[in-house]
Formats: C-alpha cells, structure tokens, sequence
C-alpha cells in the first residue's frame, strides 16, 4: 500500500454539491415539490391577505376621507383572535404538510442516501441536502402565497373601498409584513424538515442498502 | 495469475478479523449471524465469499466493508481497528479505503456517469478539474469513455455496473468490495463484470472481496471462502478447485 497507515477525519462537506443535489430532486421530482410549494404558498397567501387587509384598513382609518372613515367598522378583538387563530392553522397545516412530503422524500430516497454515506458523506452532508430542499421550497413557497395575498388583499379593498385605497396605501407597513410573511414561511418550511432529516442524518448505511424500495 | 500460492504469506494484510461474532436481537430471539470469524486477505487478492442466504454472508461482508459493527471482536481494515473509529473517521474511510459494488448498482438516478463517478471524489475534497479528469480516465478504464454523460437509466444494467466500478475505484481504495455484482445481470453480462474485475485485480493490483453465489466468480478467485452457518466452513484457493467446478457445471 502506497498509503501511509493513517486514519483522518472527514471534514469535506461542499455545500455547493448539496445544493446541487437538492435542485435536481426537486427538478426530477417536480410534481411533488409542486404539491409542497403549493402547502406553503396556500397558508403564507393567506397569513399575507389577513395582515395585509388589516393594514389597508388601519390606514384608511387613518388617513381616509372623512366621510368613508365613519362608515368603517373597525374589527372587535374577538374577530381579530379568531383571524389569528385561522392564520395559526392554516401555517400549522402548511407545516404538516412539508414535514410529510420530506418524510415521503427521505424514504423514496433511502438507497440514494445509503449509497452516498458508503462514498464518504457525513450525516452533515445529508442534513444539508435535505434541508436545502426544504429551505428552497419554503422560500419559493413564500413569495409567491406572498405575491397572492398581497394582491388579494388588495383586490378585496378595492371592491369594498374604491380607488381612495391607493391615496393612503401603507407601502412601508405592507412591504415589513410581506418580509415577515416570507421569512415566516422560510422558519416554517425549516422546522417541519428537521424531523425527517433526522431520520435520514442517522440512518444506518447497511440497513439502507438492504431496503428493498 | 501466475503467483505462487504461497506467496500471499509475505504480502501485506488489508483486511483482518479477528474472532468477529455478531448478534441480532429481534425481541425476545437473539441470531447470531456470525460465530466467530478469523480471515486474512492479502493485497492484490481477489476473494470470493461463497455462502447460502442465511449463512451470515452479508453480515461478514458489512463487517469488513465498515457499514456494520461486529457485537464481538475486531475488524481491522490497513491495520485500523473499525471499532476505535468515530463517525467522522469511518466516513474517511469508507470514502477513501473502501469502493462498493453494489448487486443493485446504486448510482445516484439524478446524476450523470461522470458525477456518478466524481461524487467520491467530491467527498474527497478533490478539485472539480482533477476529479472530471480522474473520472473520464476511469470510466474509459471500464470501457464507457464514450458513455460519460449518460444518466443512469438511460445505460444498460451492465454499463451501470460497470460505473459503479468505476465509482469503487475513484479514490483509489486499498480494497473493493462487491456484494453479489452479478446478481441482477444475464449471464454474458455477469462474464463481462467478473472479467473486468479480474483485469483491475491483475493490470492495477487492486484487491477484490466479492460476496457471491455466482458461480462464474469460482474461476477468476484466488480463494474462495464458504460461509455456513455464521463460520468459515472452508477456505479454497483456485488451483484446489478447477476439478470440483468441473465436476459441479460439468464443462
């Protein structure tokens, strides 16, 4: 053996090669990513339309004319808990979710990871593949439900207000909710993959070899 | 080929067990796949590991490979024991001491021969130029240089196999482990696999354990293990056997 007789750790984890992984699945498996861009674009669309409208209508109280300001009802706390609790929900189903189809993901994939972990990758290696995917996904997921519920929110003022609702447009507001909306969704997409990376990270290599799926 | 059977006392030793026993407990039942092995393989050896299913074939197999750890007694890959290693340590060596051949080819569906080929070499820390450079030299070395961007499912079952040599091969490993390579091939394609093998073993010197009841792979073998029954039944070497193949597939 030409080797020295020594024993290193492996300390490679290319990052770039993670992620390049991570995009082709979603590429391959596009119908499913779709599925799960769709979980999270429903939930943040919604979150974005329910605090988006509330923007809309907290400036129009503000800076409204004054004949359209006495006709506005302005929400009791009870509706308000109960949009909170919808908007909880509805981001709690979009979670469940992404946590299912990263679970279904690591599961078609578990030769695919068993063979990369006899090639030498760590388990960091994996958690990064995995929640790459997921991050990508959760972000896309996000601007877009973004996107929508912004421009429903919009819309719905529209009809109820008319056009005075551009005169007092909050932008600053509606642009810091939106970024929250989309990091939200991004913590979201994060929190629900790292059960299934987990059992992915700690899958024994044999044990993913011999899997017959 | 033309060594001296004798001759392997003097080589150096790559793969070592000592009294290995490994036991599954499955609830209340415990199996003791293997009771005991001692082996020695030598560099440059190709070994055939020959059993039943339920011999503990397998097991043996993923005790030396680095993918299983022995209840009992040590395994010892370059004169490393696998037990004082961590996690970090065994992915080092699983990536650069160890290649796997797979009876189920396992490359990587998404990638392309080549990225198949330079994914250990990625995980080696090897830059992209000399890892695409190694990897067109050792995909023309088993006869796909033409093949290099093909993705799995659009090759043959045995142009997989014979990426996944080249995979085994691409950190240059001191041992090449194959579990059943021939498993899913037809019989002219299996032939084509064993050849290549014993041409790396013969032209690169790279040392070959195969875990196999192809029975094909008793002619190219330098010694044949027989499990059964979780312990060594025999140890064969080649020149022993040509009558009793002849016996046994009469040809």
């Amino acid at each position: 053996m030409s080797d020295p007789k020594t024993i290193a750790r492996q300390v490679k984890l290319p990052l770039s090669k993670a992620i390049e992984i991570s995009f082709r699945n979603m590429r391959v498996r596009f119908g499913r990513t779709l599925i799960t861009v769709g979980g999270i674009v429903l939930g943040i669309s919604f979150l974005m339309y329910v605090v988006g409208s509330e923007q809309i209508l907290l400036a129009l109280l503000e800076n409204g004319p004054e004949e359209l300001v006495d006709t506005l009802a302005v929400p009791g706390d009870e509706a308000k808990a109960q949009q909170i609790w919808l908007v909880t929900l509805s981001l709690l189903v979009a979670g469940v979710a992404i946590s299912n189809a990263m679970l279904l993901a690591v599961t078609e994939r578990y030769r695919e990871i068993g063979t990369m972990k006899c090639l030498g990758a760590l388990d960091n290696f994996v958690v990064k593949m995995f929640l790459m995917e997921s991050a990508f996904q959760g972000m896309v997921g996000s601007l877009i439900g973004c996107f929508i519920g912004l421009v429903m929110s919009l819309l719905f003022a529209l009809g109820k207000y008319g056009l005075v609702v551009f005169t007092v447009l909050p932008k600053g507001p509606l642009l810091s909710n939106a970024v929250l909306a989309v990091a939200a969704g991004l913590v979201i997409s994060v929190i629900s993959a790292i059960y299934p990376t987990y059992v992915a990270a700690k899958m024994v290599p044999a044990d993913a070899l011999r899997s017959e799926i | 080929m033309n060594d001296d059977p004798n001759s392997t006392e003097d080589r150096e030793v790559v793969v070592r067990t000592r009294s290995v026993r490994k036991t599954y407990v499955m609830g209340t039942q415990t199996l003791d796949a293997l009771k005991g092995v001692d082996l020695e393989i030598y560099s440059g050896e190709y070994i055939s590991i020959m059993g039943p299913s339920g011999s503990g074939k397998s097991t043996l197999f993923n005790m030396v490979g680095g993918l299983d750890k022995p209840s009992e007694g040590q395994v010892f890959i370059d004169e490393v024991d696998l037990a004082q290693l961590d996690a970090y340590e065994l992915a080092w060596l699983r990536c650069r001491k160890i290649g796997y051949i797979f009876q189920t080819f396992n490359l990587i569906p998404v990638m392309s021969a080549l990225e198949n080929v330079t994914l250990p070499m990625v995980f080696a820390g090897l830059g992209d130029d000399e890892a695409r450079d190694k990897g067109v030299e050792l995909l023309g070395r088993v006869g796909l240089g033409d093949r290099i961007h093909h993705k799995p499912l659009e090759l043959s079952g045995g142009q997989q196999q014979r990426v996944a040599v080249a995979r085994a091969l691409a950190n240059s490993p001191a041992v090449v482990l194959a579990d059943e390579p021939t498993g899913n091939l037809d019989l002219n394609t299996g032939t084509e696999i064993i050849n290549l093998l014993r041409s790396l073993k013969e032209d690169h010197g790279v040392t070959i354990i195969s875990a196999t009841h192809d029975l094909k792979m008793l002619d190219v073998s330098d010694r044949i293990i027989w499990i059964r029954d979780g312990r060594i039944d025999r140890i064969e070497r080649r020149e022993d056997l040509v009558l009793r193949v002849g016996e046994l597939e009469g040809h």
